[in-house]
Parts: structure tokens; C-alpha cells; sequence
């Protein structure tokens, strides 16, 4: 639900979603970091053990988007596993103040193999496809031997045939949307 | 630190030193403001502190001029005007009043405001950021921290519990509480490391339980409840927070378990512990909380205190308003403000002469025991012994044998009620 005087996020939030691809029921665990400067050296505790992260900028605000490409760096240096990238431009109801293209943004996210999506909270649109990505680049994930933390069970007979769970987190990185 | 979006321009550069002529900014009573001791800007309550270089340079040189003979500066009478100094390590913090605070009082309030900052960063984290660069702008590590400070403000000019060091519990029956309490205490019982664990809603306390030998000071809780008050957030989904509480311990972070109840339980649960690592037990620890909480019929009751607000007895019909506190427990009992007192601006006006009177009874060097005031508009007393501390305001024209026996009635049914007002024992995991 979308309100304007939500206040920012102190520290973290935590929820999880469930989503179903095909025959796979997914749990996502999602942190929603705060992007208050004074939050920034917990980032890690959250990352640390993230197989995707969501790179949210405002493409009313410049800003935001140089502001992802430090966190992208970041990301590099500290996690080990592959982690499913994606770049979100948020705002889109704000096209008439649109500072930052959508060609340069889905070029930058190529060059990281990230996915980039536009989306809206305000209008809700967008949204969804990129947990739906998420969830389906988890699936891919969890299929290479080399992601530990990935968990596929076994279904009990009246669940669902295949289940994966994403035991630490899936990581929603919001840069500051003010420098 | 005001959001403040516009661009400077070098013409708005040089308006902007006169900002502080304006008559806008000028129409505010209480003034706050904070900077470095090198004299950057750190925050001012209103206004942009950008706009306002020039005034923090005579703030910073009258602090460094007083400082240079081993002095420091504490107030200056300035015709109406009362400027209150307070200077805590790297950080001056300043208050401009006409609005007749006493000193003491405005103090306070800086400390009010310094701890706030100690709370986002830790006395530590201060100390050694002006060790390395005196110059440092503090404001990139407050940034999205003014609204706490201007929502602390906010409180200790709105709510007695600022005035009367002290916190109000909502009230409960003592079994409901112990219940709450002892769900609590179950449900984090395998957990190593919790510190506090604290139910609170609006500004009041349900409960507080501690590890042993561990005390909260109400300055420490009214952090806690301006953050969760002052953070719409937080009722959206979990949350996991560091915060410091100065008076408990300034050097570090507790880290916070922050949720509430339920959808239909607007009630806030904190657990704090001194363990990072701790978010997913703590998580799941709530969710049991939560269900023993439900089955126990504890969240209707939570629900239904909510829904009656504390009022003066019906049979005490001489009496408006009181203030009540217990020294021991650091508790307190305000009514609900009802008329003539329920407009904002009238309730504002009682809560200062309520605050007056509390300045003159803690006088430093001459304190007193009781006063008696008679104005135009209601008789008030305040009335200071061991126990505890209580300020009434009666209707005029009331003799002063009737206001005696007021005051003995109010007496008899806070003790009467004691068990339901209070919080008497602090449960401990
Ligand atoms: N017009 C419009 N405004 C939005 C949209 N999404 C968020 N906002 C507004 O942008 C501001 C910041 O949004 P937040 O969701 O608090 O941003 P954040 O990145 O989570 O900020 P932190 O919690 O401080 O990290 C708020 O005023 C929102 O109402 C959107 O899609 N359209
Ligand atoms: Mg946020």
C-alpha cells in the first residue's frame, strides 16, 4: 500500500513473499536496507548472505542512480556467491521530471549482468515483475551446485512439487534518494 | 536541516545571511541549535542551519571566548530573550527562549537533544569522528535524523513526561500485566543476550522487562518512544535497528527487535539485545509472544485500556487537572486533558504554568515543598515530599479547606488504584 508520508526506514526491514513459478514455490526473505548514511556500515550484516539484490534508484534524481553504482561495487567486493542483480528505476509516474534515461540505465545494468526494470509504487506498476525475476534468476541459482545457501526441498505429498527457499536473504538495496 | 530542496545561487547565497531578519523565522519562541565546536552547522530547529553560518560563528566564538578563560559559558539574559548554553565534548548545542523557561529547564532540553544524537551514533562514534577531523560536517551522518530531533522536541514541549522525568504506563489490571510480562518472559527464555524487553503504545508503557541489574531511565525510554513514534515505518513490517541509549550505555548499540503486535493490536514490542546476530530468534520469539498474547485474551484488553483514557474521578468535581509522579518508580499519571484545557493551545498554557511551578519547586540551592497559586483562571498547587510529586489545578473560586480535601481524595484513589496506575514490580528474564 503506497502512502506518501511513509517515514524513512530506520535500520532494516524484514518480510518475506511467496511466489509461484511454474511448479516451484518460492520464499523470498527480504531485507529493505535504510539508506541513511549513518546505516551504511550495517549493510553488510544484510548482504553477507543475500543470493539477489534489488538496486532501487529515483529516476527523478541523478543521485540515486550514481548512488547504486557504488553499491553495485560494493556487492562485487564483498559477496562471494553469485547473486542475482537487479536495477530498478522507481518513479515512472514522474515521467515529466525523468533525469535519468532509460537507455543509460538498462545499459548499466547489461554491463553488470544485472536485470533492469521501471516501476512505480505510487501507481503500483512494475513491481511484481521484479520479484518475479528475482525469484525465477533464484531457481537458476539454485540449480549450480556452487550456491550453498540455496535450499530445494523435497515436497511433502500435498504440497507443491518443488519448493526453494531462500535461507538468508533476498536484499533490497535503497540508496538514499537525496545526496 | 529542514528538507530543502532548492539550489543556491551566489544572489540567494548572499540573502541567505540575512535569513535570520526574517520575520518568519523570527515568530518562533524556542530556538535550538547545534554545531561543532569548530562552529559548523550541525542542526537548527527552524530555518535551513545553512542559512544561518554567520549566527553559528557568533555562537561558536562567544563559547570559545568564554572557554579561552577557563570558564564556560552557561546563559545570557538578553531583554526578553534567554540563550542557554550547553557543551557536551565536539558538540555545542544552544537554545534561544522567550518564552520565560527557566535555565535549568532549557538545559535539559539540550541534554533531551544531545542524547537523541547519541542515540543514532553512539558517544564513541562522536568522539572519535572530531578526534580524527575537527572539521567533520556531522550533518552527513544526521542526515534523516532532524525529524527525530524535531519530534523529541516536540514531546518535551507537548507531554509532562519531559517536565516530570518520568514515564506513564497505560493503565492495566495488575494480572493482565503480569500475564503480558510473563509471555515475554517465556517466549525469549532460550534466548542468550536480551537486555530489555518492552511493550509500549502511544507514549505509554505496558511493561518493561529487564535482565537483572539492568535499569531503563525514563530518559532512555522517552528515546525509545520517540523513535517508534516518531517512525510511521515501523508499522509496515519487522524491524531491526541499532540504537543507543546513552544513560544506559553511551558507548554502543543495542540492537532492536522493533514490531507491533498485530493489525488489530496497535501496540509496540521492543526487544533489545546486545547480540547482532539475533534478528531471526528474536523474530520468532514475537510470533509466540503474539499468539500467547491472543489466546490470553491480552490484546482485547490492551485494546480496551486504550479506549479509556485516564480522567479525573467523577466524585472529585473541584479538581481539573493533576500531575502525578512516584518517585520510587519513576512513574507518573497524567489525566487526559478535558475542558477547559482541551484545545491544543490551552492545554500548552497549563502544561507551562504546570512547568513553572515545577521550576520553583526544584529551585537549585532553595527548593521548596508546596506552593499555592491563585490566578484569574484556576487555583494550582505543587506539593513535593518523599513519595512523590503532585501538581493540581482546581477550578477557582474554590476555598481553600475544599482544595485540601481534594487533594486527599486524589491521594486515597491513586492508592486505591496503585496496582492498576503502575507498573510495582519490573519483571526480569
Ligand atoms: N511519485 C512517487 N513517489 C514515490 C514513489 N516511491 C516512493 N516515493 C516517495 O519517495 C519518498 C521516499 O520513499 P521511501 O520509500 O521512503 O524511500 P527509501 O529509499 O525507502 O528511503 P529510506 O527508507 O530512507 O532508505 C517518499 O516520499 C515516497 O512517498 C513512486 O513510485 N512515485
Ligand atoms: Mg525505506
Amino acid at each position: 500500500m503506497f502512502s506518501h508520508h511513509i517515514s524513512p526506514t530506520i535500520g532494516a526491514s524484514f518480510f518475506t513473499c511467496n511466489i509461484n513459478i511454474d511448479d516451484t514455490r518460492i520464499k523470498l526473505q527480504v531485507w529493505d536496507t535504510a539508506g541513511q548514511e549513518r546505516f551504511r556500515s550495517m549493510a553488510p550484516m544484510y548482504y553477507r548472505n543475500a543470493n539477489a539484490a534489488l538496486l532501487v534508484y529515483d529516476i527523478t534524481q541523478p543521485c540515486t542512480f550514481s548512488a547504486i553504482k557504488s553499491w553495485v561495487k560494493e556487492l562485487q567486493r564483498n559477496v562471494e556467491e553469485p547473486l542475482v542483480l537487479c536495477v530498478v528505476g522507481n518513479k515512472t509516474d514522474l515521467e515529466t521530471h525523468r533525469k535519468v534515461g532509460r537507455e543509460e540505465a538498462s545499459q548499466y545494468a547489461a554491463s553488470i549482468a544485472a536485470s533492469y526494470f521501471e516501476s512505480s509504487a505510487l501507481t503500483d506498476t512494475g513491481i511484481e515483475d521484479v520479484f518475479l525475476c528475482c525469484a525465477s534468476g533464484m531457481i537458476t541459482l539454485s540449480q549450480d551446485k556452487l550456491v550453498r545457501n540455496l535450499r530445494v526441498t523435497t515436497p511433502h505429498s500435498d504440497s507443491p512439487p518443488t519448493r526453494l527457499t531462500s535461507i538468508p536473504t533476498g536484499e533490497n538495496e535503497k540508496p538514499p534518494l537525496c545526496c | 536541516m529542514n528538507d530543502s530542496t532548492e539550489p543556491h545561487t551566489d544572489d540567494e547565497a548572499t540573502a541567505a545571511d540575512q535569513f535570520f531578519d526574517t520575520n518568519e523565522w523570527k515568530k518562533h519562541d524556542n530556538h535550538i541549535f547545534i554545531l561543532s565546536s569548530a562552529g559548523k552547522p550541525v542542526y537548527s530547529r527552524y530555518g535551513c542551519e545553512d542559512k544561518l553560518v554567520t549566527l553559528f560563528g557568533v555562537m561558536q566564538a562567544l563559547v570559545s571566548f568564554v572557554q579561552d578563560s577557563d570558564d564556560s559559558i552557561q546563559a545570557i539574559y538578553a531583554g526578553k530573550s534567554l540563550v542557554v548554553f550547553l557543551i557536551r565534548g565536539p558538540i555545542i548545542l544552544v537554545s534561544v527562549s522567550r518564552s520565560k523557561e527557566s535555565v535549568q529547564h532549557l538545559s535539559d532540553q539540550l541534554t533531551y537533544v544531545y542524547n537523541q544524537v547519541v542515540s543514532v551514533l553512539t558517544l564513541t562514534q562522536v568522539t572519535r569522528i572530531f578526534e580524527q577531523r575537527r572539521n567533520y560536517d556531522l550533518r552527513r551522518l544526521l542526515t534523516g535524523s532532524e525529524r527525530l530531533i524535531n519530534h523529541l522536541l516536540d514531546f518535551t514541549e507537548n507531554e509532562p513526561e519531559f517536565t516530570m522525568n518520568s514515564v506513564c504506563c497505560l493503565p492495566l489490571s495488575s494480572s493482565v500485566r503480569e500475564t503480558i510480562s510473563n509471555a515475554i518472559i517465556s517466549c525469549c527464555s532460550k534466548i542468550k543476550n536480551l537486555v530489555f524487553g518492552i511493550l509500549i503504545t502511544g507514549n505509554r508503557l505496558i511493561t518493561l522487562v529487564r535482565l537483572k541489574k539492568y535499569h531503563l531511565k525514563p530518559c532512555d525510554l522517552h528515546l525509545i518512544f520517540n523513535m517508534v513514534s516518531g517512525s510511521e515505518s515501523f508499522k509496515t513490517a519487522e524491524n531491526w535497528t541499532p540504537i543507543c541509549l546513552p544513560n544506559f550505555d553511551s558507548s554502543g548499540f543495542l540492537h532492536a527487535h522493533v514490531s507491533y503486535l498485530a493489525d488489530d493490536c496497535q501496540a509496540c514490542l521492543l526487544l533489545l539485545t546486545v547480540d547482532k546476530d539475533l534478528f531471526f530468534p528474536l523474530s520468532a520469539a514475537k510470533k509466540n509472544i503474539v499468539k500467547v498474547l491472543r489466546r490470553t485474551q491480552c490484546l482485547d484488553a490492551i485494546n480496551k485500556a486504550l479506549k479509556t483514557p485516564l480522567s479525573v474521578p467523577d466524585d472529585i468535581q473541584t479538581v481539573h487537572h493533576f500531575l502525578y509522579k512516584c518517585k520510587k518508580t519513576s512513574q507518573m499519571l497524567a489525566p487526559a486533558m478535558t475542558t477547559p484545557y482541551h484545545t491544543t493551545e490551552s492545554a500548552n498554557e497549563l502544561l507551562k504554568q504546570y512547568e513553572e511551578m515545577h521550576s520553583a519547586i526544584h529551585q537549585v540551592g532553595a527548593p521548596l515543598n508546596l506552593i499555592f497559586q491563585h490566578t484569574c483562571t484556576e487555583i494550582m498547587l505543587g506539593w513535593v515530599n518523599d513519595n512523590f510529586e503532585i501538581y493540581i489545578t482546581f477550578k477557582p473560586l474554590i476555598s481553600k479547606s475544599n482544595c485540601i480535601e481534594a487533594v486527599d481524595k486524589i491521594l486515597k484513589w491513586i492508592q486505591k488504584e496503585e496496582d492498576k496506575l503502575f507498573m510495582l514490580n519490573m519483571p526480569t528474564f
